[in-house]
């Protein structure tokens, strides 16, 4: 059961499956959980009403989602979010469309749970462009603006994504020894192909049914193209595995996926990313969360996580030469040093290897084992790897 | 031989001298002045053509003007210029005055150094009785042709017609026409002077044009009709029905007088007693001052004022300057002194005000101190000996009377820039009179600001002396350098050092005085006299000080109808979304938002129109004064426009905690309560006032 901040009432974890969901067969029928999420945005714009009413501006109050907001909880392995909210007024020169935006956005989210349609957030970008009325200003300039306003509404109301009906594009994908159901299709992750299982945006159990694997551990790659090579060789088959990339930064879906394949399918995950501070920080973000969806951590990171490398200190471990490294640039220097500032990064070897990385000034691909030969990250680096000691060959 | 063959003997002395004594007497002559400025015209303003024929047509004007002005007759001038043929040019000033007795035509229009002027001190345009007769001069040189003039002197008497020329050499008038040539003239009363010249016309800052639309601007009670050589008749209709009060004739005042000017006084006081003499030539000398004066200079006020020697000359105007001299609070000057490297003489002269070098010692040694003291060694008790002794040595005499002095006055000086200048925001301001060198000087500034006035070019300085402009060297100006010294910047202008502010601006600066210390005869320029830029700049500071006021709020109102709109705008977008989501009528959820709107942005309450502009400024100063609610001008004359809305919720809403108000980032009304607010716009000039 996806663990939330705050169970809304009548919101419980054991109605979910059975109110929640969109599919189109179900429009019209407003389930329990609908109905929750559509009393609150109501609240929201009545609490509005009733302020503006009294003569006085009327306030938004959203989480604040920053650094500056949150913490680490070390028991936990978690980034959690903290209790600062900032207001967000309508009579306010910088706020007034920010707060014009996200009743826009509310509305929007509001027609489609009545509805009882989902669609991307880059849809509900379209859907709520228009040009202010009498003005050739747009409500909204480009998805950049409508993305956080979303992120804003989520927290300031308490609901989920999908919650809102809304999902992002499909990112990454996946392959492996098991058999799921994705929205009533069973669908077999061993034959996929080159191209794997597309991870849709929204993965909760209505919608994705783990049904039978064999797997043994989950395998994240940062880089689609590391993932290829793998899936080429049938590493998962031969090492009975789940095969995850994230085509970078792994998004919320496939987040979402990682921790519910952890949680109910008792998989370990390891993690595997290019040698530099950005490769790291996809880690820690599978591993304990993210400052920006910091309430969200509880239901998607996975603090069990391991990280396989590449680590800095790889290169002497597996003899790759210089010539495969690249030079760190200056972009690179300062995200180390932020790196080194967060407090899930103050672990005695992490902090060795972001010093080692800073002191010689050299970054790895994942593509840079194979000079060691083609099979050799396959046959020779994960095998071993898997194999080591804790803060040897993997780090927590 | 040789050696001595080469070195050339200087040219023996020739025997007896080149010219007598007899023979050099014989041409020792007087020189007339009239020859004179033949040979130095450039002295009097004709140094060019075109400078000519402005010169011409300043000189005849500022005669028309003051006979007007004399005579207590609202003044309407027709001024022609006409292009007889190539740069030669007929100018004809005709005025509505008291007209001039026959006898006396001729000499005033062709006699230099005659006229009523020169021998009194009280506010005139002319000074000298130079100008016209010049003007005169000058056509005759270059054309040949006589001065004409015409000039009746009432109602039922003859037109009587001159022409009439100078003779350079003796400086004397001389009639080329029957004594008796009389014409009709529909006018009962009034003078045309017409002159032929060579010159030039031109545009720009020292055009005949400009100059008279400047002389429109400092003289609101005058109607003027132009007919520019080129193009249509101007006509300028009068916006004061009031004549300037007459200018009362007046005597030095003490506090300025020079020493040589007292010795020269006393030496030609014959018998007479110095009391006397000095109650006699100087004006606010009273018997009682007049015999303390005497007694601070050890003089016996009944001693007959040509046998008193110098250096009791010298105490009686050390006395009489003494009590213009002023000294910072004692405890300021202590400390200034204390931490001082020179003597105590350098720093009186330095930290005080009025004082000379003479005076500053005389008053030392009465405080039983050295001049030369060094400065660490004075004690506070010696600063307070020092304090003593001057309080002791000044004789108490009132400012020189201020009915000597016409300014334009604040109210019409804004009226004069409005008629010239379509700007958004007039003000003036009018300083209490003053004295440099023993003559009393009133001066008042004005600006106009916005507008149609050039944005990106420097400040339009108007200089003025009597109420006449001076156009030409503005740099040697005191006026000028006083406009320099003011930091515009602190009233939201632009301005690089030592450089005019740039901006939609226009200076006014006008210097009345009974003798306009003017740099040269040409008048062009004021000269530097220390206590008339300080005048003019502080008059400046208060003009700015109000400009720099507007300008704030100005930007203020800009910055909240900014906002107002922002909000507008988004409320139309907001209310269909919150429509949408609690299904509240649309057109109520907006209502609601615009009503609370006010309490959310302070706009100001619009301009009353039609106000009369002597009662906006009226209204304006009380305002100023603190006036916390409109004042009756403001409401009452503004019958079409509802009465403006109350300002409520005038700070910044309560539970909106200060961190999450508008970013600091420039926001100016923090500080502009409701209060101060309405006074700043009462200011505001009504947009379709006046017609």
């Amino acid at each position: 059961m996806a663990p939330r901040k705050k169970t809304p009432a009548g919101a419980t974890p054991a109605t979910k499956t059975a109110d929640g969901g969109a599919t189109a067969g179900e429009a019209g029928v407003i389930g329990e959980r609908d109905r929750v999420t559509l009393q609150k945005i109501t609240d929201l714009a009545f609490n509005a009403l009733a302020e503006v009413r009294r003569g006085k501006n009327p306030a938004l109050s959203i989480p604040v989602r920053a650094l500056s907001n949150v913490s680490f909880d070390q028991e936990a392995g978690l980034i959690r979010l903290g209790e600062s909210r900032q207001s967000r007024n309508f009579f306010h020169l910088k706020q007034a469309k920010l707060f014009m935006q996200t009743f826009l956005i509310a509305e929007h989210c509001k027609k489609l749970i009545e509805a009882g349609a989902t669609t991307s957030i880059r849809d509900i970008y379209y859907g709520a462009k228009h040009s202010v009325a009498g003005t050739k200003e747009n409500t909204f300039e480009e998805q950049a603006e409508s993305d956080p306003i979303i992120e804003d509404l989520e927290v300031t109301i308490d609901a989920l994504r999908e919650e809102l009906h809304l999902r992002a594009e499909n990112r990454g994908a996946m392959v492996g020894p098991m058999t799921i159901r994705d929205t009533g299709d069973t669908i077999d992750l061993r034959r996929m192909g080159s191209g794997g299982w597309s991870i849709p945006s929204i993965v909760e159990d209505n919608r994705i049914e783990f049904m039978k694997t064999e797997a043994e551990y989950i395998l994240f790659i940062e880089k689609g193209a590391v993932w290829a090579r793998l899936n080429e060789d049938r590493f998962w088959q031969k090492n009975n595995c789940m095969l995850l990339h994230g085509s970078g930064m792994a998004a919320r879906g496939t987040r979402r996926l990682l921790r519910r394949m952890h949680e109910e399918l008792k998989l370990p995950v390891y993690v595997l990313t290019d040698n530099d501070p950005w490769g790291f920080y996809i880690y820690s973000v599978i591993k304990q969360g993210s400052i920006n969806l910091a309430y969200e951590s509880m239901r998607m990171a996975v603090p069990q996580a391991r990280f396989l490398g590449l680590m800095s200190s790889d290169a002497e471990r597996f003899n790759l030469q210089p010539n495969v490294s690249m030079a760190l640039k200056d972009e690179d220097s300062a995200r180390i040093e932020q790196l080194m500032r967060y407090d899930w990064f103050a672990a005695k070897r992490w902090q060795e290897e972001l010093a080692l990385m800073k002191k010689t000034q050299k970054k790895y691909e994942l593509e840079a084992l194979s000079s060691r030969g083609i099979r050799f990250i396959t046959e020779e680096y994960i095998p071993q790897k898997l194999r080591g000691r804790r803060g040897d060959s993997w780090l927590d | 031989m040789t050696t001595e063959a080469l070195i050339q003997e200087p040219e023996a002395p020739k025997q007896g001298r080149r010219a007598s004594a007899e023979a050099m007497g014989a041409k020792q002559r007087d020189i007339s002045v009239s020859e004179f400025f033949t040979k130095n015209r450039h002295l009097l303003g004709f140094d060019n053509p075109a400078k000519a024929l402005l010169t011409t047509i300043k000189e005849a004007v500022d005669n028309a003007l003051d006979a007007c002005e004399e005579a207590g007759i609202l003044p309407t001038l027709d001024v022609t210029v006409e292009e007889v043929s190539d740069g030669r040019y007929r100018v004809r000033v005709e005025d509505n005055g008291p007209g001039i007795v026959k006898e006396q035509i001729p000499k005033i229009f062709a006699k230099l150094l005659y006229g009523s002027k020169f021998h009194r001190l009280r506010q005139s345009r002319g000074q000298q009785g130079i100008g016209i007769s010049a003007a005169g001069m000058y056509g005759h040189l270059t054309t040949g042709r006589p001065v004409v003039v015409v000039s009746k002197i009432g109602k039922g008497r003859p037109a009587w017609r001159v022409e009439v020329r100078i003779d350079s050499r003796t400086n004397e008038p001389k009639q080329l026409n029957d004594k008796n040539d009389t014409v009709t003239w529909d006018k009962d009363h009034g003078t045309s002077v017409e002159i032929e010249l060579m010159g030039l016309y031109r545009g720009g800052r020292t055009s005949v044009d400009a100059y008279l639309e400047q002389t429109v601007v400092a003289n609101p009670h005058l109607e003027l009709s132009y007919k520019p050589p080129k193009g249509p008749l101007v006509h300028f209709p009068r916006v004061s029905e009031l004549l300037p009060p007459e200018a009362q004739e007046i005597k030095p005042h003490p506090h300025g007088v020079e020493l040589g000017m007292l010795i020269k006084i006393l030496h030609e006081s014959g018998r007479k007693h110095v009391g006397q003499t000095l109650m006699e030539e100087f004006s606010r000398v009273t018997e009682a001052v007049a015999n303390e004066l005497c007694k601070r200079a050890g003089i016996d006020p009944n001693a007959v004022g040509s046998r008193v020697d110098a250096a009791k000359i010298e105490a009686l105007h050390a006395a009489m300057v003494a009590s213009n001299a002023a000294l910072p609070p004692i405890k300021k000057f202590a400390s200034k002194v204390a931490r001082s490297d020179t003597n105590l003489r350098e720093e009186v002269l330095e930290e005080g005000t009025g004082f000379s070098p003479t005076l500053a010692d005389l008053v030392i040694r009465r405080a039983g101190l050295e001049p030369t003291l060094k400065a660490k060694l004075v004690t506070p008790m010696m600063v307070e000996k020092f304090y003593a002794a001057l309080h002791e040595s000044q004789v108490k005499i009132l400012p020189p009377p201020a009915n000597c002095i016409v300014p334009v006055g604040e109210a019409l000086v804004m009226e004069g820039l409005r008629r010239r200048f379509k700007g958004e925001f007039f003000t003036s301001h009018t300083r209490p009179p003053a004295v440099y060198r023993g003559n009393p000087f009133v001066v008042e500034a004005g600006v106009a600001f916005g507008g149609t006035l050039s944005k990106d070019d420097s400040a339009d300085v108007l200089r003025f002396a009597n109420r006449v402009p001076l156009l030409y060297q503005p740099r040697a100006c005191a006026i000028h350098e006083a406009v320099l010294k003011v930091d515009w910047k602190s009233y939201g202008l632009q301005q690089r050092k030592g450089e005019l502010p740039v901006g939609p601006l226009a200076i006014f600066v006008h210097l009345a005085s009974v003798w306009v210390p003017f740099t040269s005869e040409a008048k062009e320029a004021v000269a530097h006299y220390d206590e008339v830029v300080r005048e003019i700049r502080l008059a400046l500071m208060e003009c700015g000080r109000k400009l720099g006021a507007w300008v704030k709020a100005q930007q203020a109102e800009r910055w909240e109808t900014q906002r107002k709109s922002l909000f507008e705008k988004y409320i139309v977008e907001l209310a269909a979304s919150i429509h949408s989501i609690t299904k509240v009528s649309e057109e109520s959820v907006k209502a609601d938002f615009h009503n609370a709107l006010p309490n959310h942005v302070r706009i100001a309450v619009a301009p009353v129109e039609g106000s009369a502009p002597a009662a906006l400024e009226g209204a304006a100063e009380g305002a100023a004064e603190g006036a916390e609610a409109p004042t009756e001008e403001a409401t009452s004359a503004g019958d079409s426009s509802p009465p403006p809305p109350p300002l409520r919720g005038a700070g910044r809403p309560s539970e909106m905690p200060p961190e999450l108000s508008d970013d600091g980032d420039g926001n100016p009304f923090e500080d502009v309560t409701p209060g101060n607010k309405r006074q700043l716009v009462l200011k505001m000039r009504p947009k379709s006032g006046r017609k």
